[in-house]
C-alpha cells in the first residue's frame, strides 16, 4: 500500500513540490484552495473511510455548567501544561517550560508562559510595592503602582527567552527529548506598561551614566546591569501581560522588559534601577551568563537573543499516523528585529523551500511559519532555518559547535552547559512516523 | 542605538528634566539617600557601595559551617548548591566555573552573599559576617592569605585570577 502510494505521488500532476522529500509550495496554504484541495485529494482518496451516522452527544441533551468568573481550559486539555523541574520548592532554582508542541499562533497563554525563579515565586502586595530610580540622575524618584497607572502606556508584542533556552543542544549527543524540554524556555506575549524613557524624563540623567543596574524584590534580590542605551531605546516597565496584570511568575506587579534581550536581564518584581558609569558585575553577569568558549576565554555581555526558529509540529512525541499531507509549523524570532523568511527542509538540509509567514510579522516577537508537506512514509529529517531583516540567519549545529563548543559527554536535559544556542534543530521522522531529535 | 544617539538623547533628557516634567504626570516622589539606605546594596567592582566593617577567614569559618555548608558541602565542595571551594583549574562546557577560575571581581562575592544568601534567610547576615564569609571563600581558594582582613579598602584590590578571561560579545551594544 505504502509503496503503491509512493509511486502514485511521483505521477501526480496536482502537487507543486518545491523541495526534496515532499515539501509543497507554501502558496498551497495561502488562500489557493485549489492547490491544497488537489494535494489533499490524493491523500484523502487513500486514507478516508466512510463517515458513521451522526447522533447527539450527551452535552447536547442537557444544560451545561454555570459560567465561572475566571475561565480555565477544558478538562480535556489538562495535559497542556508546563513541565516544572522543582515541584517541591527545594532550595534551588525553579523552572517551568512552555509546551510549544501543543500550542498554535504566536501568543503564549499566560499560565503557560515559561518561568524561572531563583528563590521561589514571591507573593508581593502591589499596594506596598515601590519602584525607585536613583544613582546618576538629577532627581531620584520613587513610584507606586498606582502612580505608574496614570502614565502614558504602550503595548507591544514580544518574546522573552532565557539565555539558556535550547542549552541541551550543547550536549555532544542528541538528547531524546521533546520541543518543550529542548526549547521551552521561550514564550511570547503582548506586554503593556510605561516606557522606561518616560520615567527617565522625570528623573533626568547625569551625562556620566552609561549603565543601569536593575534589582528585583524577590528573595535573591536578583540584579543585572543593562546598558543605558537599551533602557532609552525600547525598555518597558511592564505591568500587563496579554491584557491582564502580569503573572506572579512573570514578575508581578511589574518587570523590566527589554525586547530581544536575554531573559535574566528582564528583571522581575522590579523595585529599583540605579544609573551608573560602570556595570555592577553582579553574580549573574559575572558567572552564570558568561559563556565558556573552546579557547578557554568566555563571552560576557552577550545580551542579544539571536535569530532562531524551531519546528513545533511535527516534533518528538507527535507521531505521524499515516502517510499524507501535514503542515510543518513552528516559530521564528530574532532579538534584532523582524523575521524576513524561514526556510524549511525535509531532507536534512539538502534542499530548502520557503515557508509561509503568518501575519502579523512583528519585530522581536514570535513569527508563526507554515509549510505544507506530503509525507510519503519514508525517512525524513525536518529542519527550519530563520533569517532576520538585518540579514542574520541560523547557523547549522556543526557550524555553531565549531565556534561555541559542545560537551564531552551527554548532559542532563535540565543542565545548562552554555547559553545562547541558536543553531538549526533537526527532527528525524522514521517509517513508523515516530519523530526523534537528531544531529545531522 | 549608537553611542552618538545615546549621548544626544541623554543630553536631551538631562536638559528636559525640570523643563517638561510639568507636562508629564510627575507622580514620582523625591527620595533621599537616607530613605533609600535599606535597599541600596549594590556593590561595584571599584568598591563603591561597600559598607563599613571587616572580616577574616577565621571569623568566616564557623559562619560557613553553620549557614552555608548544609547546601554547599562541609568543605564547600558542593551539594544541593554549587561548589564554592576548589574545583578544576579551568571551566569547560562540562562544568566547573569556580570562584578561583572564573569570577572576575571579588566584590561580586560580597554583593551576592549579602543580597541572596543564605537561600532561606536572605539579608539576615551582618555586613561583618558577609566580609568574614568573603574572606573565608577567597582564602580557601588561595586568592588571599589566611589572615588577610577584607573591608571596603582591601576587597576591591583583590586581583582575581580570571580578571582578563572575558570577551565582550557585542561591544557596539554597550
Amino acid at each position: 500500500m505504502r509503496n503503491k502510494h509512493r509511486n502514485a505521488v511521483g505521477k501526480s500532476p496536482r502537487h507543486e513540490f518545491v523541495a526534496g522529500n515532499g515539501l509543497i509550495d507554501r502558496r498551497a496554504l495561502l488562500g489557493s484552495g485549489a492547490a491544497l484541495a488537489g494535494a489533499l485529494g490524493s491523500a484523502g482518496a487513500l486514507t478516508s473511510a466512510a463517515a458513521e451516522p451522526l447522533a447527539d452527544g450527551p452535552w447536547s441533551l442537557e444544560v451545561g455548567a454555570a459560567i465561572p468568573p475566571y475561565q480555565v481550559p477544558s478538562p480535556f486539555e489538562t495535559s497542556v501544561v508546563r513541565t516544572v523541574d522543582n515541584p517541591n520548592n527545594e532550595p534551588r532554582n525553579s523552572r517551568a517550560r512552555t509546551p510549544h508542541h501543543l500550542l498554535k499562533g504566536i501568543i503564549t497563554p499566560n499560565g503557560l508562559h515559561f518561568t524561572i525563579c531563583h528563590g521561589g515565586v514571591p507573593n508581593i502586595d502591589p499596594a506596598q510595592h515601590r519602584l525607585v530610580i536613583h544613582g546618576l540622575v538629577k532627581r531620584p524618584l520613587e513610584f507606586t503602582l498606582e502612580a505608574l497607572e496614570r502614565y502614558p502606556m504602550v503595548s507591544r508584542v514580544g518574546f522573552v527567552e532565557c539565555g539558556g533556552n535550547s542549552a541541551p543542544l550543547f550536549s555532544n549527543v542528541a538528547l531524546q527529548e521533546n520541543v518543550q524540554a529542548l526549547h521551552g524556555l521561550a514564550s511570547c506575549s503582548e506586554w503593556t506598561g510605561v516606557l522606561l524613557s518616560t520615567l527617565l524624563e522625570e528623573t533626568g540623567i547625569d551625562p556620566k551614566a552609561k549603565w543601569m543596574i536593575a534589582e528585583g524584590a524577590d528573595s535573591p534580590h536578583l540584579s543585572r546591569s543593562v546598558p543605558l542605551a537599551k533602557g532609552l531605546d525600547d525598555a518597558m516597565v511592564a505591568m500587563y501581560q496579554n491584557g491582564e496584570r502580569i503573572q506572579p511568575g512573570q514578575g508581578y506587579p511589574m518587570r523590566l522588559w527589554l525586547p530581544g534581550y536575554e531573559g535574566n536581564m528582564n528583571v522581575k518584581f522590579l523595585r529599583r534601577i540605579m544609573l551608573a558609569e560602570e556595570p555592577a558585575m553582579t553574580y549573574y553577569e559575572s558567572r552564570t551568563y558568561a559563556q565558556i568558549l573552546p579557547n578557554g576565554k568566555a563571552y560576557r555581555f552577550y545580551f542579544l537573543q539571536e535569530v532562531k526558529s524551531f519546528i513545533s509540529r511535527p516534533s518528538p512525541g507527535l507521531t505521524l499516523k499515516e502517510p499524507g499531507i501535514y503542515e510543518i509549523t513552528g516559530v521564528a524570532y530574532s532579538g534584532t528585529g523582524r523575521i524576513a523568511r524561514v526556510m524549511v527542509s525535509a531532507d536534512g538540509g539538502k534542499s530548502w523551500a520557503q515557508a509561509a509567514l503568518q501575519e502579523p510579522v512583528l519585530p522581536k516577537a514570535f513569527t508563526r511559519f507554515r509549510m505544507p508537506w506530503r509525507w510519503d512514509g519514508g525517512p525524513a529529517v525536518l529542519q527550519s532555518r530563520a533569517f532576520d531583516e538585518a540579514g542574520n540567519f541560523q547557523p547549522t549545529r556543526a557550524e555553531f559547535v565549531a565556534a561555541r563548543g559542545e560537551t564531552s559527554k551527554p548532559t542532563s536535559v535540565l543542565g545548562f552547559p552554555s547559553q545562547h544556542f541558536n543553531a538549526i534543530t533537526s527532527w528525524a521522522v522514521d517509517p513508523k512516523g515516530e519523530v526523534k531529535h537528531v544531529y545531522v | 542605538m549608537s553611542m552618538c544617539r545615546l549621548l544626544a538623547l541623554a543630553a536631551l533628557l538631562a536638559f528636559a528634566a525640570g523643563n517638561t516634567a510639568a507636562e508629564s504626570p510627575n507622580l514620582g516622589k523625591p527620595i533621599s539617600p537616607s530613605d533609600l539606605k535599606a535597599w541600596d546594596i549594590f556593590v561595584m567592582p571599584d568598591g563603591t557601595g561597600l559598607p563599613p566593617g571587616s572580616g577574616t577567614a577565621a571569623q568566616g569559618a564557623p559562619i560557613f559551617k553553620q549557614k552555608c555548608a548544609p547546601c554547599h558541602g562541609e568543605n564547600g565542595e558542593g551539594g544541593i548548591a554549587g561548589q564554592l571551594i576548589g574545583g578544576p583549574p579551568r571551566a569547560t562546557l562540562d562544568g566547573g566555573k569556580t570562584i578561583a577560575n572564573f569570577y572576575p571581581y571579588a566584590t561580586t562575592i560580597f554583593d551576592y552573599v549579602r543580597r541572596a544568601m543564605p537561600y532561606t534567610q536572605p539579608r539576615s547576615l551582618t555586613d561583618a559576617e558577609v566580609y568574614a564569609l568573603t574572606a573565608f571563600l577567597l582564602a580557601r581558594n588561595k586568592i588571599i592569605g589566611e589572615t588577610d582582613s577584607m573591608d571596603a579598602q582591601t576587597l576591591p584590590k583583590v586581583k582575581m585570577p580570571n580578571r582578563d578571561g572575558f570577551i565582550t560579545r557585542f561591544p557596539d551594544r554597550i
